[in-house]
């Protein structure tokens, strides 16, 4: 065989190319028959749900679907997972986490490990929330900032948030550990060494910076946004009228962020109160209870343990839910206002 | 030379033919999959021993899965009672997942072989004393049960406790010896409820009452304080039971490989990795369980290879289950995987183990136990809801070592947490 016939034998890549392109430039034409018999049957109005009809189905299924069984699971008790294998309990599984004397003091309640994770929960995203906020502001401030390598610093910032919650943990835990880096760095300092891991307070605060390394990247990046589209001619005024760099921050640079860290703020509550795997990783939950939250309360009753109570897990997410779904809303009136804001703004601008 | 040509065409015919009998054959031939887990080389035996039966029944394909422990415990309860799921799995929560087994019964050539051979094991697997079912095959029993490190005892001149000695007498030897070699922890117990429980019934821990339901009584309570005083005291490393949460696994095997602690209470099932992993960094030894005031006892268990309802092929899996059950077929996989024999006609005969000295006299030392168990120990592996006890022991304890509660606090929640999980099973 020439070489000649042997190149013919295989199509080029552009024309490879053309025959895609042609295939694809004819699939309108192919499917346009069938959209026209459709919008004959249902009329131009529904036309819109036969194109949403793909996305809603698997929306519904994989979505909507589990939240329907979940309430359903809610409301019955035993061990079986077929729902028709699980007697209607009502109320059971509710009254069971909400049996308390002092609902402050989780050791007077039925289910005290619910009642340590919804306070370990909320106790975290106070702290990590409000600590990850400032060093993102912070950090996005500095990096605004015409310092040398300022990209690279960037990247810095940002890789950890490229890196699996997994690997985070096993890196953490790596370091934390009695014969850990951190431990081998005290004695090599002539320090003692700290059982990190099995102290409370120790292992609290670890959860918390960790979380914060592994996560401040995004948020930074957000801020840095924020930063970038201040207009700099406020700052050259501000100059000009000899402003203090602190009243700077005070009267321009955080007033213009306020819409920026606002999404921040409740991005990362979000966030927070669905803490689980890194922290799963890391510490199992432990030292005793110290740093057990709402998601692993739930994983761990309804799948870890090996007497599954999956209907106090699906009560226990239903509390959950009805957090998020609170914080989703304050989401939705922050953001809703800072457009309806803006538009006032762009408004009364249009206007001058 | 001959064109290589005139040779090629043919041999491609040959092989394709080749390929086309063998695809028809795994087409016709029925699928069974079993899912494995292994602490040491359990799955690989399997597969051994499946590719041989396979050879003798060519109906049938085993595809032998090898997946994490926390597989097993996590999702394949989930699968099963989804009504999916492998054929055969290989599980430790023996009783606990009755509901799910399939008997086979009518499927092994001779069912008294069984009852004469797994009978005590064969009870674990059943759902009380009216079952008379067999669901599975025993592949591995364990005992519970102490190393130590010799090369330890040696450097700090001290004698090994004898096999009488006491749980207080190993802890004043161990804390010698720690303290002459500057071992940083005389004593460590795997983080799990089963582990626990021998000790437990050492000191007098009945574990039901006179109904039959799961109690913490007064011997409980006993081991309960003294164990969660030795984690306080650095008698043994807090961070096995409290450096982690919730009732999750943890053994303390790498502190022992790494010389850490002169005492390891664990099982017959860590010898092949003893003897793989330490080789001869030190000397180690398997000894007696330690006394309590009331026995010298451990707690049997293992792990069993179970018939799936869900199965499409009951025959089959009946078949494969009745091929590892032959006396030659389990001699081998004990031999090779190291384990006791659950299998009394193998057990009798005794076991040829190709181990090094170490591991040898490890053997021995468990299959001296097997005699010594408690009648209670017996007892709480066979009760299908025993995890209601080992789970909630590990997350109460936990709590107490590191100081979350006091120690009678914990038992308290122990009861009521055990009270709740029966109730919860018997929806």
């Amino acid at each position: 065989m020439s070489e000649s016939t042997q190149l013919d034998a295989v199509p080029p890549k552009a024309a490879r190319s053309g025959v895609l392109l042609t295939g694809l430039t004819a699939l309108p034409a192919l499917l346009e028959p069938l959209m026209r018999f459709a919008q004959r049957v249902l009329g131009t109005r529904r036309m819109p749900w036969v194109f949403l009809a793909p996305n809603l189905l698997i929306f519904g299924t994989f979505t909507f679907l589990p939240i329907i069984i979940n309430f359903y699971y809610a409301f019955t008790g035993g061990v079986k997972l077929f729902p028709s294998e699980r007697p209607f309990t009502g109320m059971e599984n509710m009254a069971t986490l909400f049996d308390c004397t002092d609902y402050f003091n989780p050791s007077t309640c039925r289910k005290d490990i619910f009642w340590q994770a919804v306070f370990n929960t909320a106790k975290f995203a106070v702290l990590q929330v409000g600590l990850m906020v400032l060093f993102s502001v912070i950090t996005a401030l500095v990096l605004n900032k015409k310092i040398i390598g300022r990209g690279f610093w960037r990247g810095v910032f940002f890789y950890p948030v490229l890196l699996s919650p997994v690997v985070v943990a096993l890196i953490w835990k790596w370091i934390l550990q009695s014969q850990g880096v951190l431990n081998g760095l005290l004695i090599g300092f002539g320090a003692a060494p700290t059982e990190w891991l099995t102290s409370a307070s120790w292992m609290f605060f670890w959860v918390i910076l960790v979380s914060i390394w592994a996560h401040m990247g995004f948020y930074t990046l957000i801020v840095l946004a924020g930063l970038q589209a201040i207009p700099k001619d406020l700052y050259d005024a501000a100059q000009m009228d000899s402003a203090s760099p602190w009243r700077v921050l005070r009267r321009i640079t955080l007033p213009l962020l306020m819409p920026n860290l606002l999404v921040v703020i409740v991005l990362a509550l979000i966030r927070a109160v669905q803490i689980f795997d890194e922290v799963f990783v890391l510490t199992g939950g432990g030292p005793g209870t110290a740093t057990t939250f709402l998601v692993q309360f739930i994983y761990q009753t309804g799948f870890a343990s090996e007497i599954h109570l999956y209907g106090l897990a699906a009560a226990a997410s239903l509390v959950l839910a009805g957090a998020l779904l609170v914080l989703t809303l304050l989401q939705l009136k922050i953001t809703g206002s800072g457009e309806a804001k803006d538009d006032r703004v762009k408004g009364a601008a249009g206007h001058a | 030379m001959q064109n290589p040509r005139k040779f090629a065409v043919p041999l491609a015919n040959l092989v394709l033919a080749a390929v086309a009998c063998t695809s028809l054959l795994a087409w016709s031939a029925t699928e069974i999959r079993v899912m494995c887990y292994q602490d040491g080389n359990e799955c690989d035996v399997t597969k051994d021993l499946a590719k041989r039966f396979e050879a003798a029944n060519t109906d049938v394909t085993v595809i032998v899965d090898a997946v994490p422990y926390k597989a097993i415990v996590e999702q394949l309860p989930v699968q099963l009672g989804a009504g999916e799921g492998p054929d055969i799995a290989r599980v430790t929560d023996l009783g606990g997942l009755n509901r799910f087994y399939l008997d086979i019964t009518p499927y092994v050539k001779d069912a008294k072989y069984w009852e004469t051979n797994f009978g005590k094991s064969l009870a674990w697997l059943r759902d009380g004393a009216a079952d008379k079912g067999i669901y599975g095959l025993q592949s591995q029993l364990t005992i519970t049960g102490p190393y130590v490190n010799k090369t330890l005892f040696d450097q700090a001149k001290l004698p090994i406790p004898g096999p009488k000695a006491t749980w207080d007498e190993w802890v004043t030897a161990t804390k010698a010896v720690a303290k002459a070699t500057q071992t940083p922890f005389a004593m460590a117990w795997d983080r799990s409820g089963h582990r626990f429980a021998g000790p437990a019934i050492s000191y007098g821990a009945k574990l039901f009452d006179a109904s039959g339901n799961l109690v913490i009584d007064d011997g409980y309570k006993a081991i309960s304080k003294k164990f969660v005083d030795w984690n306080k005291d650095g008698t043994m490393p807090k961070e096995v039971w409290g450096g982690t949460g919730g009732s999750s696994y943890r053994d303390a095997f790498e502190e022992f490989k790494n010389g850490r602690i002169v005492m390891y209470l664990t099982g017959s099932w860590q010898i092949k990795r003893m003897d793989s992993q330490i080789g001869k960094a030190f000397d180690w030894v398997a000894v007696p369980n330690p006394c309590g005031p009331a026995a010298c006892t451990g707690i049997p268990g293992g792990a069993a290879f179970v018939a799936l309802k869900r199965t499409k092929a009951p025959k089959e899996v009946g078949r494969f289950l009745d091929y590892l059950a032959q006396e030659s077929v389990y001699a081998e996989m004990m031999s090779r995987t190291e384990n006791l024999p659950a299998h009394a006609g193998v057990a009798a005969k005794g076991v040829t183990y190709n181990v090094g000295p170490n591991a040898k006299v490890a053997l021995n030392t468990f299959v001296g136990e097997v005699g010594k168990l408690s009648p209670a120990a017996y007892q709480i592996q066979g009760y299908k809801l025993n995890r209601a006890i080992f789970l909630n022991t590990v997350t109460r304890l936990s709590q107490s070592i590191v100081g979350e509660m006091s120690t009678d606090d914990a038992l308290g929640r122990l009861t009521k947490d055990i009270d709740e999980a029966v109730k919860a099973t018997a929806k």
